[in-house]
């Protein structure tokens, strides 16, 4: 038994590197993919306080839009552009019907309310395009697909696949753009500033209003790419609503108001649970990763309360 | 006018710490009791005890249950759907080592397992704290619902993966399984939740609650006054996993039948934890309104078509049944961020001044 957890699974790795490097990639792209859900979350937390739940379902909503969009006849990159205008309808919608009525709630109200949202969206989403999972329109928009094989050793083959490439490609990318926008653009800096103080931004005039519903936007386009990369590896449905569940690990390994902290956590988990399912799950029977997550995050939080990259919380009487 | 305590003078110090102090009071929980065990049970059909009061009673105690927790202590749980489960199961398994003992009593053991799960997944609470805290139950419930998939020895190695409940009988009554009358199952549910909920707030009153109350409110302070915060947290985990773990062993010994390890997943967490938030935090009654009002209402909602005479697919119901759900609870959180709880407290006021506005 001791043998099993401790020796026999380094001596896998050691005897078939092909499959170990497999492995290592799936971790990344799986990693990839949860940090980029992560950040919209992060992107929503830092600049209004709220844990948005309902960015899972923004991601299964935006890559259900923009198929069902599709279906009906709309042209791939049109399609894109009208979801992104839906993301935007439904960022400026979230901030006048349910961020600016509670303001200033405590944060379980404000979580019970993307909770709400996330009900809605799935009800919406079904209503409109069905409930049976779609194939993403992964060749219409331009995207990789196919793989390659790199002989690695004298006997293994490892496969990388295009699209899992791409989705790194983006989601560097992505990160890239946000810290720039973040950084250097005015309303990046206007983000900051909310996200430091609420209050102290409203004095100097910016306006809460009008940042919340660019933040919810830009967390929206997280979305859509997430959903297209997502959808493109499996199909669209709300099934992916589990997946958005494996974001919150990431998000509190990670801290909830740091972006590398949302990469790094990502990465961590997604290796993690790849490895930890494929080499020491078969002694438990299998299937470890749905909760294989959960448990890394909660054994880094007993020794971190705040998270990797968190802001330390400072309590005072 | 209506709700006027004035006059009412309490002689003894029996009579000033009451349960409830106020006639008036007395007399609405009266009125609730005898329509509950006398009146809808005369006059109700199987399909309404069935399918909304046996349900609304189970989750309204779980509904109480996760309060204890999260409205109570403060302490933000997700995974309230697993420590049902895990009532079930230990009630299937008991009731299966067990054949010829109780089923109540097993139901009512059953909760002090998820009693002690609960309390081993409550200690990370004393360093974790918040949001933070609500992810790890997360981890609970990912994990016991893997559990219950993965360990045959739970559902006795059936093929289909599920549990069911077997005929049991109490005092010569069949009591669970298919030939149980709904009548009966009504009965037990009642008398069951009933009690944990008058027990509750008696408890809710006294020492332990006030010190869960404290560490709500806040945690360092109610440490300096010398409240031990891990006993206390996880007290009130053990506390409000029982109550949880009993539900869910009611909801399938007394209502479904039989249940599956999606049954107790982490959409039933979240209907709770909805009960719990639109009833209001911190408020008995508050749990049984939003039992009552997420419960009741997609059923409702499910007839209204029907009854117009409009002819709309299944599916397209329920996908409006998630629609409008959601919508209401956006709307609700909006209007009164505190609960129905708070909404009847207002009603109360205004009772109590009638005809005056203030």
């Amino acid at each position: 038994m001791l043998y099993d957890i401790f020796i026999d699974p380094f001596v896998q790795m050691y005897e078939m590197p092909d499959f170990f490097l497999q492995v290592l990639w799936e971790g990344f792209v799986a990693g990839i993919l949860y940090a980029l859900i992560a950040l919209g979350f992060v992107l929503i937390f830092k600049a209004s306080g709220v844990f948005n739940f309902a960015q899972g379902i923004m991601v299964v909503f935006a890559g259900l839009t923009l198929v069902g969009l599709h279906e009906n006849g709309v042209p791939a990159y049109v399609a894109l552009l009208l979801t992104i205008g839906v993301m935007g309808i439904l960022a400026y919608g979230v901030e006048r019907v349910v961020m600016r009525p509670l303001v200033n709630q405590p944060d379980i109200i404000l979580l019970m309310a993307t909770i709400g949202l996330t009900y809605f969206l799935i009800g919406f989403g079904e209503f409109v395009f069905g409930g049976e999972p779609k194939q993403m329109i992964t060749e219409e928009l331009g995207l990789p697909t196919g793989s390659t094989a790199f002989e690695f050793g004298e006997r293994g083959l490892v496969i990388l696949q295009h699209i899992d490439i791409a989705a790194a490609v983006i989601a560097v990318i992505m990160v890239a753009a946000l810290g720039v926008f973040f950084n250097k653009t005015r309303i990046g800096r206007a983000l900051r500033a909310v996200a430091d103080d609420h209050q102290a931004a409203l004095s100097v005039g910016i306006s809460l209003n009008q940042i919340w519903a660019i933040v919810w936007f830009a967390a929206g386009l997280v979305a859509l790419a997430t959903g297209i990369m997502w959808g493109a590896r499996s199909d669209v449905s709300f099934a992916l609503e589990i997946v958005a569940f494996k974001a919150l690990p990431v998000l509190i390994l990670g801290g909830f108001t740091s972006i590398p902290g949302a990469i790094v956590g990502g990465l961590i988990i997604g290796f993690g649970e790849k490895i930890g399912e494929l080499y020491w799950g078969g002694l438990v029977g299998g299937g470890i990763e749905s909760w294989l997550a959960y448990i890394i995050a909660l054994i880094f939080l007993l020794f971190r309360p705040q998270g990797l990259f968190g802001e330390r919380i400072i309590e005072r009487i | 006018m209506f709700y006027r305590e004035a006059g009412q003078f309490k002689t003894s110090y029996k009579a000033d710490q009451a349960l409830m102090p106020i006639l008036q009071d007395r007399i609405g929980l009266s009125v609730i009791l005898v329509v509950a065990f006398v009146i809808i049970p005369a006059f109700a059909n199987d399909f309404f005890l069935t399918s909304i009061m046996i349900p609304f009673l189970v989750f309204s105690l779980a509904a109480i249950g996760l309060n204890i927790l999260t409205g109570y202590c403060g302490q933000l749980s997700l995974g309230t759907g697993a420590f049902m489960g895990v009532g079930a199961y230990a009630a299937y398994k008991l009731t299966t080592i067990f054949p010829d003992a109780n089923v109540i009593l097993m139901v009512l053991l059953s909760g002090v397992f998820s009693a002690a799960i609960g309390a081993i997944f409550g200690l990370p609470s004393l360093r974790i704290k918040g949001l933070y805290l609500a992810v790890t139950t997360l981890a609970a419930q990912f994990f016991l619902e893997w559990c219950f998939i993965r360990i045959g020895w739970l559902y006795n190695y059936n093929a289909s993966g599920a549990i069911e409940v077997p005929h049991r009988e109490v005092f010569g009554i069949v009591a669970s399984g298919a030939e149980a009358t709904p009548i009966v199952r009504y009965f037990i549910v009642l008398c069951i939740t009933a009690g944990i909920a008058f027990l509750m707030a008696n408890v809710l009153r006294g020492r332990i609650g006030r010190s869960w109350m404290m560490i709500r409110d806040m945690d360092i302070a109610a440490e300096l006054m010398g409240i031990r915060p891990l006993q206390t947290k996880l007290m009130a985990f053990a506390v409000s996993s029982y109550i949880c773990g009993v539900a869910g062993a009611m909801m399938v010994f007394f209502w479904l039948n039989a249940a599956e390890p999606s049954s107790y997943s982490i959409s039933l967490s979240f209907q709770v934890l909805f009960m719990v938030i639109l009833g209001g935090l911190g408020s008995l009654s508050g749990a049984f309104m939003g039992a009552a009002f997420i419960w009741i209402l997609p059923v409702f909602l499910k007839f209204i078509p029907g009854t117009l005479g409009i002819q709309i697919a299944a599916e397209t119901v329920e996908h409006v049944t998630f629609m409008i759900v959601g919508a209401l609870i956006i709307f609700f959180l909006i209007v009164e961020p505190h609960g129905f709880a708070r909404l009847w407290q207002i009603a109360k006021q205004k009772l109590r001044v009638w005809p005056f506005p203030y």
